[in-house]
């Protein structure tokens, strides 16, 4: 059935059937270029969903809080509300099964001067866990730690960009920068992913920043991470339980949608997961269908190629051909076209979907990619199909009586 | 060499069955150039697709060169054809596109001989029939005489024990008939047993056995003074 003679005659049928070739071949070669290029565009379309929370923690609460619009318990509306430690250290006394970590955060704009280089920069005063909610990458030197807030100590780490706008080449650690007027001993130098505007940053002890402003105790901000075991349903009861824990304490109605304001990245995130899954589920029933378009193309060329060969196959069979060797050519030629266009068609989607790389960023699709065993596996799937679809009228073929097929025009 | 007894066949058309051969005794010994006569729907083509194996008979016996030809698959028919057979049509059945030496080498590859030998074996029989220089032309750029000495260089290449030609001449015009008779006949005179359909009187002349077929049953069988094709050329 492999001997070097049967593909030589393979070859040769091909050779002298262009179009036939041609057609069965181009068939197969769309459907999987196809398949693996919608395949690879929804991958790269959760590539972009995935990156847009992949910078930061995605465990994570933000807690804003704002002016009151409900007065509520004697208190009128239009008051600003404003959080303060008394508040992290209440969280973390009421949910500590839920809590893994509290962190303020105040922001603030700053002047930043370093010998004769100077810049304006923001700067956020936090705990040493906002280093894990905002994944924070220490490149040289460390982290604030709790020493750092207990004792107030003016240290500050800079972003990778803060260095190299304001030392050049030269070494940051150690060094004292001004910041608003006070002198900071820079302890380490961070990068993130985030972008080059998360690397202009300075992160100070939250502290220390409330120590510069006449000792106060209020925060601007809070964010509030769970623990990730609890899951999405124990996320969503945390969320609503401190909401609550919230209002009470600072006397907001709860029908106000102003005073205070969680901001769920764990919701935010499903959504968004959801939402690019929805996308995957249309892409990947459009690329199955393509296959499926596939499979019926390939099956009508075949039934096609074998009545057109109908006579073909009589005249074969009158001079001794067994059916069995008709069936195995027919299906030997369309297995054989099948499978090179088949790898050609996956080979260049594989190919343009590798350098689309980020070039289609603007319509939010990021690197995509398909993976290779998914490839493959289309690939052998409309092969087999084709084998199949070329089998059933090769067998009915065969089976003609010769002076049947003889007398066919 | 071929040895029929008692052979009926029929047909299923629609609700109706056509009785075509209604019991048929004939033999050919070896070397002989029998020709099959009858008007359209005499049985005489039926009769000729039975002795090829291309069909199965109803009832009786077939024994070709001492094997009884019964129970056939397809598989048994084919391999009994390549080996004992060789067909030339009216309408010469030539593989399209593949060239004169190509087609006469199929036979040869169903027998599973080599690539080199066959090539050398087919343009062997090509020159027989005049046509070496023609090997490697299409049929589209034959004539149709030329056409039919392909296919009757295909039907000798495979070395049968019997050449069948059905209506071997019946699209060709007087002058290239005979030339083509004139093959069939030089085939013949090396001892090659053939059997032709024919409706022409002229074409049965030219062999040296008449077998006349009406409504199924034979009519006439006798020999005859052989009329040599050559001096028409």
């Amino acid at each position: 059935m492999f001997s070097r003679d049967t593909w030589k005659e393979i070859f040769e049928t091909i050779q002298k059937n262009k179009l036939r070739t041609f057609l069965s071949g181009f068939t197969v070669a769309l459907g999987i270029l196809i398949f693996v290029s919608l395949v690879g565009l929804t991958n790269g379309l959760q590539n972009t969903f995935n990156k847009f929370f992949s910078d930061d923690a995605s465990n994570t609460f933000y807690l804003f809080a704002g002016r009151t619009t409900v007065p509520y318990k004697g208190y009128k509306s239009g008051r600003q509300i404003e959080f303060d430690n008394s508040d992290l250290v209440d969280i973390e006394e009421n949910f500590p099964l839920f809590m893994e970590y509290v962190t303020p955060r105040i922001t603030r704009s700053a002047l930043v001067k370093y010998k004769n280089e100077s810049n304006n920069y923001s700067t956020r005063a936090v705990a040493p866990s906002h280093q894990h909610a905002e994944k924070t990458i220490i490149m040289r030197g460390r982290y604030l730690n709790e020493q750092d807030v207990k004792n107030r100590t003016k240290y500050a780490v800079i972003g990778r960009l803060v260095e190299q706008d304001l030392f050049g080449t030269e070494d940051a650690i150690g060094k004292y920068v001004d910041v608003g007027g006070s002198m900071f001993k820079v302890i380490g130098v961070y990068q993130d992913d985030g972008g080059d505007d998360e690397e202009r940053r300075l992160y100070l002890p939250y502290t220390t920043r409330q120590l510069i402003e006449k000792n106060t105790d209020k925060v601007d901000q809070m964010i509030v991470a769970f623990k990730p075991e609890i899951g999405y349903a124990g996320a969503m009861a945390f969320d609503k339980s401190l909401d609550k824990f919230l209002r009470e304490k600072k006397y907001i109605s709860p029908n106000d949608q102003q005073g205070i304001f969680i901001r769920n990245v764990a919701d935010q995130l499903k959504q968004n997961q959801q939402f690019a899954s929805v996308l995957a589920y249309i892409g990947g029933f459009i690329a199955f269908g393509t296959i499926l378009a596939g499979i019926i193309g390939i099956s009508n060329i075949m039934v096609f190629v074998v009545k057109e060969r109908t006579k073909e196959l009589g005249i074969r069979k009158a001079l001794g051909a067994t059916p069995r060797s008709v069936i195995s050519s027919i299906l030997l030629e369309s297995v054989f076209i099948t499978t090179i266009s088949g790898i050609l068609g996956m080979i260049i989607g594989i190919a343009i979907l590798s350098s689309l790389g980020e070039k289609l960023e603007d319509f939010f699709i990021t690197n995509p990619f398909i993976n290779t065993g998914l490839a493959i596996f289309a690939t052998v799937i409309l092969i087999l199909f084709g084998a199949i679809a070329g089998y059933i009228p090769a067998k009915r073929a065969a089976s003609i009586k010769p002076i049947v097929a003889l007398r066919d025009e | 060499m071929i040895e029929i007894k008692d052979l009926h066949k029929s047909y299923k058309m629609g609700s109706n069955s056509l009785h075509v051969l209604k019991g048929i005794n004939f033999s050919v010994e070896e070397g002989e150039l029998v020709a099959i006569m009858g008007s359209s729907g005499s049985g005489k083509s039926t009769l000729l697709n039975i002795l090829g194996m291309l069909d199965e008979l109803d009832e009786g016996s077939y024994t070709l060169d001492g094997v009884p030809i019964v129970n056939l698959n397809e598989t048994k028919a084919a391999n009994y054809r390549n080996k004992f057979l060789g067909f030339v049509f009216q309408s010469f059945n030539l593989i399209n596109y593949k060239t004169a030496m190509e087609n006469v080498a199929l036979p040869l590859y169903y027998q599973r001989m080599p690539r080199k030998e066959r090539e050398e074996k087919s343009l062997k029989y090509l020159d027989q029939v005049g046509l070496k220089e023609w090997a490697t032309h299409l049929p589209s750029e034959l004539s149709g005489g030329q056409k039919q000495r392909v296919a009757i260089a295909r039907a000798m290449a495979a070395e049968p024990k019997v050449l069948l030609a059905d209506e071997p001449t019946g699209a060709l015009d007087s002058k290239t008939s005979y030339e083509v008779m004139d093959l069939i006949q030089k085939i013949n005179d090396q001892g090659n047993t053939i059997l032709i359909v024919t409706h022409e009187p002229d074409i049965a002349n030219m062999c040296k056995r008449i077998v006349h077929l009406k409504d199924g049953i034979i009519l006439e069988d006798k020999k005859v003074k052989q009329v040599r094709a050559a001096a028409y050329v």
